[in-house]
């Protein structure tokens, strides 16, 4: 059914069709929005058989959701930025324990500075966690990888974070298409679990394991990554069957094929960039962009199948690797091992800074003319930065840098563009 | 220690009789009627932690853990799943391909063991398991320190669980470091008997079961592995409760406390007895029973049994401090009314 609505309550009935056991729900912004509409389906009775816990923090979350998914109930939570950070030890247990929660992130930058607003910060932290990582594009495909995520996680005993840009997705009103409960429960069997704590078959789960076994376990855990590659794509096959519509899968190439440059970007920035590329294409620029959607599993392999034969690659990121550049651009290379191209990592949209069809379109002509420096700050204020940086040679104490920058910008409010 | 009932409650004898065998206040099995006699004793014990593991000589957690546990699971029909904090507990009991644990058990970190046991609870109430209950436990670490939040939150939804805490008083699986239940004066691996001070420093100190109360859950209480009848009668009442239930059971770590692992009882016993750990009950926030002492013992006989507190001894005892433990004790048994005729 079509409906224009947010994309958080998108994402909440989405989760209520998949049928949840527990939910559990702790604030933080942008991801209050989903939990706020489980509740509200839960406390209604139009999600029945569901447990709403109102926990005491993101660590408590998902310790909540690792023993309901332990004790075998289809379990789902959500959280954004520091509240990823604060789980962060349940993260990499939930995925050690080979538990299928669900978990959507709303993703936001990591403070200090505190900063509410878009990037990748949060959930790259934990790309190695041992979650999958999907990353959706539009409201349309946050809803329907929730559906898809929830069968990932529990056909490879894996939890599986579905990942989508805070506010831009979170809190836009947009048309979705919500499917019917009828095509959810065709698409999403109930819940078999590999492993339960069950009074009738007593089992130890998460005891101490040792050298003799450790990297074997391990090993493991990224032969299952290893198997999503494949069953990402044969799930985006089976969803767009049963739901008639394309969503999820590694990646999604635009206009790629005779391209010189390719784009490689995750998230909602690909509408933008996507804008840029027709813009340009209309202007005969040959150029493309690839969407990643599977970030882990990272795709290795389709990436190579698809920007081998272009001259160029730009990596647009939305989190910074402080001291390196880009985390996705690492991937990119790995995945053009003996292949040489001019590669490029731009660093856009930190802290919900608007990424513009302009600044993209002159960014990617001076891709084009291989002017780009290695790591590109987008629209970065060099003004600014350099004169902070005299200020610091001057003298000691400085005080927080974070305020002396905005005083020099004189602005009040937050400037976003 | 509870009042036993007489057979013929119409003839009650003339004055109040005791039954204590020598040296201790343990009550024999004999003497109790059948449904009050310990799980050990029955035949059908599940022997839920069993025999086999890796702990110390002389563990007063691993004897807690035993009684604690079978006794849930009588109360629940043998439909108990554990939760267990990372700690000493989880690691002697455990490690691939080995597991001491005839029950299902699980373990996931250091802090969050009542938080999993609350998913788990949540699992069972939304399955419509209401017949199999949720145990948890943890060190006084994992629960009175990095535990504590998930512990409160847990406390505060009135989740159905039963935590147990089993209390040596420092995190001894790491090598006996400080932990917030340490005693003042205690020497542990953090708190050296060193300096104008040696050992642990005198604090506010940090009582979880009192915490507990200030939550209202149904049921607190204190235990001890000195009297194991209490422990199993305590926590038997717990599981015969729903809602949030915390049990804090005293457990010698001869390790850590330097105390021969044959005295682990007696140091328990001696701890009570000298007020330092009070036994008492509480239910929605207000105290319904506390075991009483019939013979206060100065703390000295406690503490001199452990090598932890060897530097207040010797050829110039510390005096000073050990009347300020002493005073510890004294206001334990006013506050909680443990002297007989009191």
């Amino acid at each position: 059914m079509l409906k224009q609505v947010e994309g958080s309550w998108a994402v909440a009935e989405a989760i209520a069709l998949c049928r949840p056991e527990v939910i559990c729900a702790y604030p933080i912004t942008p991801q209050t929005h989903i939990v706020e509409g489980l509740g509200e389906l839960v406390k209604s009775g139009v999600l029945a058989g569901c447990e709403f816990i109102n926990v005491e923090s993101e660590f408590a979350a998902l310790s909540v959701a690792i023993g309901s998914s332990a004790a075998g109930a289809r379990t789902y939570t959500a959280t954004s930025s520091q509240g990823l950070l604060f789980m962060a030890e349940a993260v990499y247990n939930a995925a050690g324990l080979g538990l299928p929660i669900v978990m959507t992130i709303g993703n936001r930058a990591i403070g200090a500075p505190i900063n509410i607003w878009n990037d990748h910060s949060d959930s790259m932290s934990m790309r190695d966690a041992g979650w999958i990582q999907l990353f959706a594009e539009t409201n349309q495909e946050a809803l329907d990888l929730h559906i898809q995520a929830f069968r990932l996680a529990e056909e490879l005993s894996c939890p599986v974070m579905v990942c989508m840009d805070g506010f831009i997705l979170t809190h836009a009103y947009d048309r979705v298409d919500i499917p019917t409960q009828g095509q959810v429960d065709a698409f999403l069997p109930p819940f078999e679990p590999r492993q339960i704590l069950d009074p009738a078959e007593p089992v130890s789960i998460g005891a101490m394991v040792g050298p003799e076994a450790f990297t074997e376990v391990r090993y493991l855990a990224h032969h299952k990554q290893l198997r999503a590659l494949s069953l990402i794509p044969q799930l985006s096959d089976a969803f767009r069957a049963q739901f008639g519509r394309a969503s999820g899968g590694l990646i999604r190439p635009y206009r790629t094929a005779d391209a010189e440059t390719i784009v490689v970007a995750l998230g909602s920035v690909n509408g933008t960039v996507q804008e840029v590329v027709d813009d340009m294409r209309a202007d005969g620029v040959a150029i493309g962009s690839v969407s990643i959607c599977s970030f882990r599993p990272f795709p290795l392999l389709a990436l190579r199948e698809t920007l081998q034969h272009a001259k160029r690659v730009v990596v647009l990121e939305k989190c910074l690797a402080v001291g390196l550049g880009g985390i996705v651009s690492d991937g990119v290379r790995k995945s053009l091992s003996g292949i040489q191209l001019n590669g490029y990592t731009v660093i856009a949209g930190l802290g919900g800074r608007a990424i513009t069809r302009s600044s993209l379109r002159q960014l990617f002509e001076d891709a084009g003319a291989d002017e780009l420096e290695q790591v590109t700050f987008l629209d970065l204020n060099a003004d600014v930065v350099a004169h902070e940086l005299e200020r610091e040679a001057l003298a000691r104490r400085t005080g927080p840098t974070a305020e002396a920058i905005l005083r020099r910008l004189g602005t009040v409010g937050s400037r976003i563009g | 220690m509870r009042n036993l009932k007489f057979p013929d409650a119409a003839t009650p004898p003339m004055q109040s009789v005791k039954f204590y065998q020598t040296g201790t206040f343990t009550v024999g099995n004999r003497l109790l009627a059948e449904d009050e006699r310990s799980v050990q004793a029955n035949m059908e014990r599940t022997n839920s932690l069993n025999s086999g593991h890796r702990a110390c000589q002389g563990c007063g957690e691993a004897l807690g853990a035993r009684y604690a546990i079978d006794a849930a699971m009588r109360a629940a029909a043998n439909q108990v799943i554990a939760v267990n904090a990372t700690g000493c507990l989880e690691v002697f009991s455990t490690p691939y391909p080995e597991t001491s644990w005839q029950i299902p058990w699980i373990h996931s970190l250091f802090g969050n063991a009542a938080a999993v046991a609350s998913g788990v609870a949540a699992a069972m109430h939304v399955k419509g398991r209401t017949d199999v209950r949720v145990v948890a436990q943890g060190g006084d670490g994992g629960t009175t320190d990095i535990g504590f939040g998930c512990l409160s939150g847990m406390f505060e939804r009135n989740d159905d669980v039963l935590y147990i805490c089993y209390d040596n008083e420092a995190y001894m699986n790491t090598g006996v470091q400080r932990s917030s239940a340490t005693p003042p004066a205690a020497r542990t691996a953090t708190t050296m008997a060193v300096g104008r001070e040696p050992g642990n420093v005198f604090g506010t100190g940090k009582n979880v079961p009192l915490i507990a109360m200030a939550h209202q859950i149904p049921y607190v209480a204190t235990a001890s592995v000195a009297n194991l009848r209490d422990l199993e009668f305590k926590v038997t009442k717990a599981m015969g409760i729903h809602g949030a239930r915390y049990v804090h059971i005293h457990v010698p770590c001869p390790l850590g406390w330097g105390s021969a692992p044959a005295d682990t009882i007696k140091v328990a016993r001696l701890a009570v007895e000298s007020g330092l750990f009070p036994l008492f009950e509480a239910e929605h926030g207000d105290i319904t029973g506390r075991t009483k002492l019939r013979r206060p013992v100065p703390v000295t006989e406690y503490l001199q049994l452990q090598k932890r507190f060897a530097h207040l001894f010797g050829t110039k005892p510390d005096k000073a401090r050990l009347d300020a433990i002493q005073a510890i004790a004294d206001r334990n048994i006013a506050r909680f009314g443990l002297l007989e005729n009191a």
